[in-house]
Formats: structure tokens, sequence, C-alpha cells
């Protein structure tokens, strides 16, 4: 009971706010400048990213001062964002905005469509180029900006591989049998308990890192969800979803929940992860990285993968728009995106990232091939119910994939209709 | 509101309803009015919205306890808390009165055991969890030992095993609370019954029986109360323990489902319904066990 009557104080307390709060949604506040408040992540890399950005900012502009902080701690950051937004207490800007939130975030009229800034559209695809399309809302406007990539790829430890008798400079990878007679030759072995250890629980956003990057690698980066229609109860989702499905029987990847980094600790021989994890492999994991498969083995030039993207959006609290939108701009400049790169190694979204910062990436050749693979990359599609219609797919996918108790072409058929509905849903 | 009235209201222990006064404000902000609002929200079309917002919130009658009991995530979430409630209540009772009466008993190590009944009680549900997963994993401590009668699926992963694991852990994790209970239930047994008992004859088994089990009786009703409340507002275990409620669903909790539908998914409304189900579900629950439960009492 405890928890349903905090639930419920909860609601109770930001519903008594929301009362109080006279917010202005509108674009009123579009020029008006002054002292602000931004978000952003609390890992190390990015904090300390954040603080020279803001020190930056606020060295050339004291009469616009920008506050920072680490986003509140909360079970996700997307709850602490809606619960902020609710009581009208959110940030002007937050450095690291779910896409997958975004149409729940507007819904609430938590949001700022950048469009509302003469310059804003233009910004916006001039920066990241066609890439910014899959991040316009179903009303045409921007309400995010295409802030930084982690592309999904694989990595493999080297060691492992070795140890299997398995080429560690050119693995084979690139098909799924190919991916399937390593994984075996691995795990029999016991180079590694398991081949790949993606997370089999059934939080939404677990997709993104199991069936979602190998379904836009094999259908050439179409996303979950397009013109209005659910993608993946296809013959492509099928095949990826049966790949997963052969892993999973086979006991080559694991149906168990892992406590700690799978791929760290020497359990699984292969991780699908962005760069962002570079650094904790630092030092203890001798590492390659290779694009995610497919059916009949595309090279990394064509390859699609998801681009588990953070965006920089613009909430409506935020009265010193004017100032918030320069500060958008600032931060997502070339100079403060190089930074960006140097201290997190997370892909800025921006066009032609690689010929930009071409100094950093011939010091860092190990990141190179994340910034070719992140343009071509897909993100969460922006529609609405988005979270809901993630749960629906996780949940098929997990009944038919990782537990194998549907045909998987079955469950995908069901969950496509599913979803369907809820994209048209309001 | 006229002084007479005022009088009347507080009785004639005005002390006493000024003492209780703060804990009514209390119970008014914090549980009725939440609860009254949760009702309202479960008959509209609600989502939390920025202030100033303009949106609307149409009443949309019972659409949403419809879309709750049509869905079948909800309806097998609700029969996994019946499964759990099913081991956990019973398991609960038994062992804390057992261990409660074990514990009373003149034993050497006394504090020691009833320190170590309550750690886990009072330990972060997170870290306990940890060594639970490291126990009942493929692989585990309790796999090991099994040897070839190990469970395949392992019991986490296993759509039979998964719920009836949690309610056993969920057991032993809030054992020391309801061994407390029955501990101080036991000081006021009267030592005279158990000399008659002896007396007349009866054994330990015979003693505890007609002694100890009619004489804790009020504290028994309490334990089953307490343990089928807290009990149907599972969240954290098998959020935790089964990775958000699986496999397939088959750990999932009314709660766990109330929170991805009204909180990760935005829908408020929804998440309040399955709430004001499970309420009512709880209610009707309790007023059967303090039927058969505490039918001697009065």
């Amino acid at each position: 009971m405890r928890r349903t009557i905090t639930a419920a104080a909860l609601v109770v307390a930001l519903a008594a706010i929301t009362a109080c709060g006279n917010g202005d949604t509108g674009s009123s506040g579009a020029t008006a400048r002054g002292p602000i408040t931004v978000w952003y992540s609390n890992n190390a890399e990015e904090v300390a990213w954040g603080k020279q950005m803001v020190a930056a900012w606020n060295a050339g502009h004291p009469d616009q001062k920008v506050t920072a902080q680490e986003i509140p701690t909360g079970k996700s950051s997307e709850e602490v964002i809606g619960a902020a937004i609710t009581a009208g207490n959110a940030p002007c800007l937050i450095f690291n905005t779910s896409p997958a939130s975004v149409s729940q975030f507007q819904k609430q009229g938590g949001l700022v469509a950048l469009d509302d800034f003469p310059d804003g559209k233009s910004y916006v695809e001039d920066r990241s180029g066609d890439v910014a399309q899959q991040y316009k809302s179903p009303d045409g406007k921007y309400y995010q900006l295409p802030w930084k990539a982690n592309p999904v790829m694989i990595f493999y430890n080297k060691k492992a591989f070795a140890k299997a008798g398995i080429d560690t400079a050119k693995p084979p990878l690139s098909t799924y049998d190919e991916f399937l007679a390593t994984s075996r030759k691995l795990v029999s072995s016991k180079a590694a308990k398991f081949a790949i250890y993606p997370a089999p629980s059934n939080e939404f956003y677990q997709s993104w890192f199991d069936f979602y990057p190998l379904y836009a690698a094999e259908t050439g980066g179409k996303q979950l969800v397009e013109n209005g229609h659910a993608t993946f109860a296809s013959d492509q989702g099928t095949e990826v979803a049966r790949f997963w499905r052969t892993l999973y029987a086979g006991k080559l990847a694991s149906q168990e929940k892992y406590t700690g980094d799978s791929f760290v600790d020497g359990t699984a021989a292969m991780a699908i992860v962005g760069p962002w994890a570079i650094a904790t492999y630092q030092g203890k994991i001798d590492w390659g990285v290779v694009p995610v498969p497919t059916s009949t083995g595309k090279s990394l030039a064509e390859t699609y993968t998801f681009s588990d993207a953070k965006n920089v959006a613009m909430y409506s609290a935020c009265a010193n728009r004017g100032t918030a939108w320069d500060v958008l701009k600032f931060a997502t400049g070339k100079d403060q995106d190089g930074k960006f790169l140097a201290a997190t190694g997370q892909i800025p979204l921006r066009k032609d990232v690689t010929t930009e910062f071409a100094g950093y990436f011939a010091k860092n050749p190990d990141y190179r091939v994340f910034a070719d693979q992140a343009s071509r990359t897909v993100g969460v599609p922006n529609v609405p119910n988005s979270i809901t219609i993630w749960q629906t797919f996780r949940d098929a996918y997990s009944r038919s994939v990782i537990f194998g108790r549907q045909d998987p072409a079955q469950a995908l058929g069901a969950a496509a209709q599913k979803v369907d509905q809820l994209v048209s849903r309001p | 509101m006229t002084i007479t009235t005022l009088g009347r209201l507080a009785g004639k222990q005005p002390i006493g309803a000024a003492l209780v006064a703060p804990y009514v404000v209390f119970l008014l902000a914090v549980f009725a009015y939440p609860l009254g609002f949760a009702v309202y929200i479960s008959f509209h079309d609600y989502f939390f919205a920025a202030p100033g917002a303009d949106v609307s919130r149409p009443f949309v009658g019972f659409d949403n306890y419809v879309t709750v009991l049509s869905d079948p995530a909800v309806r097998r979430a609700f029969g996994n808390v019946v499964v759990f409630l099913v081991i956990n209540v019973p398991l609960t009772v038994i062992l804390s009165l057992v261990l409660a009466n074990a514990l009373n008993a003149a034993v050497r190590w006394r504090t020691f055991f009833r320190v170590s009944y309550y750690v886990p009680y009072v330990s972060a549900s997170v870290a306990v969890v940890g060594v639970w997963l490291f126990l009942f994993n493929s692989n585990g401590l309790v796999n090991s030992v099994l040897g070839p009668l190990a469970p395949s699926p392992s019991w986490l992963v296993n759509s039979g095993l998964a719920m009836p694991t949690v309610a056993i852990y969920v057991t032993w994790k809030q054992l020391g609370f309801f061994i407390l209970l029955y501990l101080a239930a036991l000081q006021n047994v009267s030592a005279d019954l158990y000399e008659a008992a002896e007396m007349d004859g009866a054994n330990r088994l015979q003693r505890f029986r007609n002694v100890t089990v009619p004489g804790v009786r009020p504290a028994t009703t309490l334990v089953v109360l307490v343990s089928t409340v807290t009990g149907a507002n599972l969240f954290t275990e098998p959020y935790l323990l089964t990775g958000g409620g699986g496999p397939d669903g088959a750990s999932a909790s009314p709660v766990l489902i109330m929170y991805q539908r009204g909180i990760e998914q935005g829908n408020p409304d929804v998440g309040s319904a399955i709430g004001v189900l499970l309420i009512i579900g709880v209610l009707l629950l309790a007023l059967v066990e303090r039927r058969i439960v505490g039918r001697d009492e009065d």
C-alpha cells in the first residue's frame, strides 16, 4: 500500500502544482533574454563537458547567466523530466532528451517548437543534414535538436576469439550464418560462456540493443513505424527475429538477467553497444568492432544501425527563450561539438562529422568507424504513444524470441496490429 | 462553527482530539484526497500536462476500466498476484509464528537470531536482490546444490517458477518484521496457561496448538492483513529480480503494470483504473480474511 499511496501523493502534488502554475506555453517568450537553467546527463565525461560549456558561455554573457546541473536522480531521466514538465519547473534546455519521450512531452505541452525561432528549422537541418528528418514531429515541426549518436555496433573480445581459433582481424560475423557459426565456436570452445548477451529483460527500450539495430541493417534503414504503420511484421523483421531466436534457443545468448557488464566480465564474447562504452573497456578488454550482421552480409558502407541518439529540447517552462536558443546553438556549434567528441567519444549528429573533426579521428582511429556509421542510423520513430509502442513490441519479442513461447512471425504480426492502432491514437 | 459545535467534535477529551488532529489531516491529505483524485482520473481521459497547457480531459465513463480489463497483461498480472498471495501469506504466517515461538523460548544466541531474521527486512532491496540473483540463476548456488534436479529453464526465467520464487524471496525478506509482531503478541500469552496445559500432560506441540496459536490470534489477523496488503502492492521484487516481470509477464504484478502504463507510458488514467481495481480487490480479500482468521476474536 505504501507505494500506491506514495504514487497517489505524487499525483496530488503534481496536480496541486499544476493548478497553481502560470506557465507560458506559447511562443511569446521567443525573444526574451536573461538567466536560464539547463540540465545535462550525469555520466562523468558529459558532466565535464557540460561544465566547461556553461563556463564558456557565462564568461561572455554575464547578463544571461546559465545555471546548470545534472538531471536529478530518479528511476529514469524521462520520468524526472515528465514530472518536471507537470510541475512547471523544467529547465530551459535538457541535453539528453530521449527521442522516445518527445511525443509524450509534446502532448503534455512541455516542449517548445524550435521552428518558433526564425532560424530554428534551418539551424537544425543545416547542422544535422538528412538525419534531422527522422526527428520531426507528426505536425512537421522540430521539438528536439538531434544532438549526439551512439551508433550501435558489434564489439568483440579479441582474446576470446583467439582462444576459439577465430580470426581476430576479420572475424566471420557479417552474415547471420557466419555470426551463428562463430557464436557456436565461441561457446563450444569455452572461450566465453555466451557469444553475446543483450539484456533479456522486458523494459521497453531493450529492443534498441538487440532487434532494432539488426532490423535497421536488414532493411537498409527502416524505422519501426513509418507512415503511420508498423513495418516490422515483414519477411525482414521475421528473419531478424528468427536469427535472435536461434541464438537464444542454442544458449548462445542468455535468457537470464545479468548484473554487471557481461562483456567486461568475459561472460560474453561480444557486445552490441555504441562508442560511449569504449571508455569502460579501456585497459580491461582488447576489443575489435564490426557492423551488425545482416542475412546477406552487407559491407560497413551500406549497413544501417540504431542511432541510440540523445537530443536537446527546449521546455515550455522556460521564460527566457531567446537566451535558451542562443545557448542551444552555442552548445551545438562546431567548437563545442568538437569538445564534446573529445570528452565523451560520442558522435555529434552533424553532417560531415568525419571531415569536420578529421584531426580527432586521425588521433583516435577507434572512433572513426563509429563516426562513419553515424551517417547511416535510424532513430526511434517520432510518433504518438512511442513508449507504449515499444513496450508492445518488447512484450511480443520477449514472448516469442527470448522465451520461445510463440512463433516470432505470429507474435510480430499481432504486435504490428496493436502498434497500428496506437499510432493512430492521439 | 460555534464553540458548542467545536466542543461536541472534540468530545470529552479535547486534548486527545488535538493530538489526533495532525494525523487526521495527514490521512486526508495523503490517503483520502489522492484516492479520490485517482478515482476521478480513472473516469477521465487524463494525462499530466504542463501548467497552462491547453489540454482536454473529457469524462469517459468506464472506458479506462474496459481498457484495463480487456488487457491480457493486466489480467495476467492480477492472476500472478493471486499466486503470490497464496504462497506468501500462509508461508509468512506459519514461518513467522513458528520462528517467533522458537526465538521466544529461552535459547542461547536469541538476540543474534532475532537480528539475523530482521536484517533482510531493513536491507535495501536492490542489494539483497543481487544476492538472490546469484543464488537462483542457472549457475547459482541453488542449482549447484540441486545438480540434475535443477529446473530447466532455471527459476527466474521459468514461467511456472518465477512467481513462486519471487513469493519465497519476499517471504524471507519480510519475515523479520512479522516475527517481531508475533514476539510482541507472545508476551501477552499468560504463562499460567502453559503451566496448566503442561500439568494436564500436554506435550510441546499440543501446547503450541492449544495455547500459543489461539493466544496470538489477534496478531495472526494483523499478519494476514498486512502481508496481504503489502503483497498486493508487489513491485520492486519482480522489477529487479525478474527483469521487469519476466519471463513473458509471468511475474508481472498489477503495480508493475500500473507503473508502466501510468508513469512510463504517460497514461495515468489507465494506471489509476488498475489502482482502483487493485484497492477494491484487496479490500474484498481483506474482508474475507478478516471473517475467516478473526472470526473468534469478537
